[in-house]
């Protein structure tokens, strides 16, 4: 089996984003940047699933500007055979939407056969959730979105658990399937020094949209990104007895 | 202008998340159409029908919509789309409609916006990034808006329609690729913490799972649901189905009781929308104290089994 999983890299998870004073977007200059979690997540399933001899090989891709390739070394590093650079420009890198990554993935696909996709439910930056299912959607693919366990059902299918709102369901997809990953799926490792030092002599192949016949046309403007609202800090209350005095005062309990 | 909503549904009841959806499509001008598909649905296409502003329901009945997987509703909401050609084609940003829309978009050839809280226009809307951190207006170029509302942001529509209720346009629908095999959904007396309009929740301060017993008897004497933060969840103190925060459950409840919970921003984001906010922690300088309406600086084993003798009186 061979197992295509999308990494992107974004705005590390555990930096408070600020921003812009122009309304245009956030400061990413100087701001730590990672592999987006859910991705690394992905990317963990598919390591392990070469680990178990399932998959036979593991390709990272990942579109974006030219700082991707950082990310697509870390992919390397924990454990992918394999990275496709897919690069744009920083400017059309912040006009790419999901559509575009899936069309990209759909055409990469079409040349290179590939038997499974892993990708991370959403990425932590834009928030959109929509890259796998619109991925299966322009392959004509089963889709098992946010899975917290992946099991081979025979060597043709595979039986995927999914968090869904209220609880779990479990639904069989037949190869090729697109999956993605939801944050109990597995816990990532971490690259080692001496797998990093390895996954620098790993091949990373550079591709520009243009080779899959992809055009980044934007279908959404950003008009104006904003801080959000703040919420005032209320007051402190010294006792239980008075804590529940106030939320009856203000009708918020009977 | 005119907008399908595609309907939640677990065959007997619509899910409360639709009920959002349908207010905010009101809100992208025209008529509202909403289709049902299940195995069943008749009695949910019922329920469709007398909510108010619902012009049309498209009941699609097939054994095969049972479980609702994406891959058989597309070619049904795609043959419903090619017949009445919607403006907007819409649902409820909960795991049925994120896996839904996207997938559908893609049939259409069209960018779709996710997660959208607030309605300008037939193509102008407001939705977050960054875990809740940043607030993004985008205008649509799409030729059909493929939209995912975020419930807690939009009323649910209430009853007081009179639609019919018609045939869903016929698809064919592909079984060969997935199959749904089963779902283990909590069950839980307590209100569903999405539609309650009062939260109980704990975090890492519980310690333990057991020690939820305290806010279960705290909810019940509210007739509260019970939540927890990711840190709760990931310590296995409680399952994943209960955490509020941007990788959970995003809620907006009339109030909202956070105990033991630090409020790290990616728990903030799941309940910084609720109406009022009390905090319980014993560290007076955990940032949950900067978003909450009262705050209480107390140990939660004494204050929280008192506040549950208090209300019993």
């Amino acid at each position: 089996m061979r197992v295509l999983v999308g990494v992107k890299r974004v705005i590390d998870y555990a930096v408070k984003v600020r921003v812009k004073a122009d309304k245009t977007g956030v400061v990413k200059d100087n701001v730590k940047h990672s592999m987006n979690p859910f991705d690394e997540i992905a990317l963990e399933e598919a390591v392990r699933l070469k680990e178990k001899k399932i998959a036979k090989e593991v390709v990272a891709v990942s579109c974006g500007p030219t700082a991707s390739q950082e990310t697509l070394r870390t992919a390397l590093a924990m454990g992918a055979d394999k990275a496709i650079h897919v690069e744009v420009d920083a400017a059309t890198a912040e006009k790419m939407e999901p559509i575009h990554v899936a069309k990209i993935l759909a055409k990469l696909i079409e040349k290179e056969k590939f038997d499974l996709v892993i990708l991370g439910k959403q990425a932590i930056d834009d928030d959109a959730n929509q890259t796998g299912q619109m991925l299966a959607g322009f392959l004509d693919w089963p889709q098992a979105m946010f899975a917290s366990k992946i099991e081979p059902d025979g060597s043709t299918h595979l039986k995927v658990t999914r968090e869904i709102d209220g609880g779990l369901d479990t639904i069989k997809v037949k190869l090729p399937a697109v999956i993605s990953a939801d944050l109990r799926l597995n816990e990532p490792r971490y690259a080692t020094l001496p797998n990093i030092m390895k996954a620098k002599k790993k091949p990373l192949e550079k591709k520009t949209p243009a080779d899959f016949g992809v055009e980044i046309k934007p279908q959404t403007e950003t008009v104006e990104v904003s801080d959000p609202p703040v919420r005032q800090a209320g007051i402190m209350v010294d006792d239980v007895q008075s804590l529940v005095s106030k939320l009856r005062e203000k009708g918020a309990i009977p | 202008n005119s907008t399908l909503v595609i309907a939640e549904h677990n065959e007997e009841q619509l899910a409360a998340v639709t009920r959002n959806a349908i207010t905010a499509a009101t809100k992208l001008g025209g008529d509202v159409s909403v289709l049902v598909a299940g195995s069943k649905a008749d009695k949910v296409a019922a329920e469709v029908s007398k909510i108010a502003n619902v012009k049309r329901v498209l009941l699609a009945k097939d054994a095969k919509l049972g479980g609702q997987l994406p891959e058989r509703l597309t070619p049904v909401v795609l043959a419903s789309h090619k017949q009445f050609k919607f403006s907007n084609i819409v649902a409820g940003a909960s795991s049925f409609g994120k896996g839904l829309i996207p997938r559908v978009a893609a049939k259409l050839d069209v960018s779709p916006v996710s997660d959208v809280i607030a309605v300008h226009g037939a193509d102008s809307f407001t939705r977050t990034m960054y875990a809740g951190n940043a607030v993004t207006k985008v205008k649509s170029l799409a030729p059909v808006k493929l939209i995912t509302f975020r419930g807690t942001a939009f009323e649910a529509a209430a009853d007081g329609g009179s639609a019919a209720v018609e045939n869903a346009p016929s698809s064919d629908i592909k079984t060969d690729t997935s199959e749904f095999l089963s779902s283990e959904l909590s069950k839980s007396e307590r209100p569903d913490l999405g539609t309650a309009s009062i939260v109980v929740s704990g975090g890492r301060g519980l310690k333990n799972g057991e020690n939820f017993k305290l806010l279960y008897d705290l909810a019940d004497k509210l007739g509260a649901g019970v939540g927890a933060s990711r840190a709760a969840v990931d310590a296995g103190f409680v399952p994943n189905d209960m955490q509020i925060g941007q990788t959970g459950k995003i809620i907006a409840p009339e109030l909202y009781i956070a105990v033991g919970i630090s409020g790290a921003i990616q728990h903030l984001a799941g309940m910084k929308d609720s109406k009022t906010i009390v905090a319980i922690n014993k560290d007076p300088d955990a940032p949950i104290f900067q978003v909450a309406d009262f705050g209480l600086k107390a140990d939660l084993f004494k204050a929280v089994p008192e506040m549950t003798a208090l209300l019993s009186k």
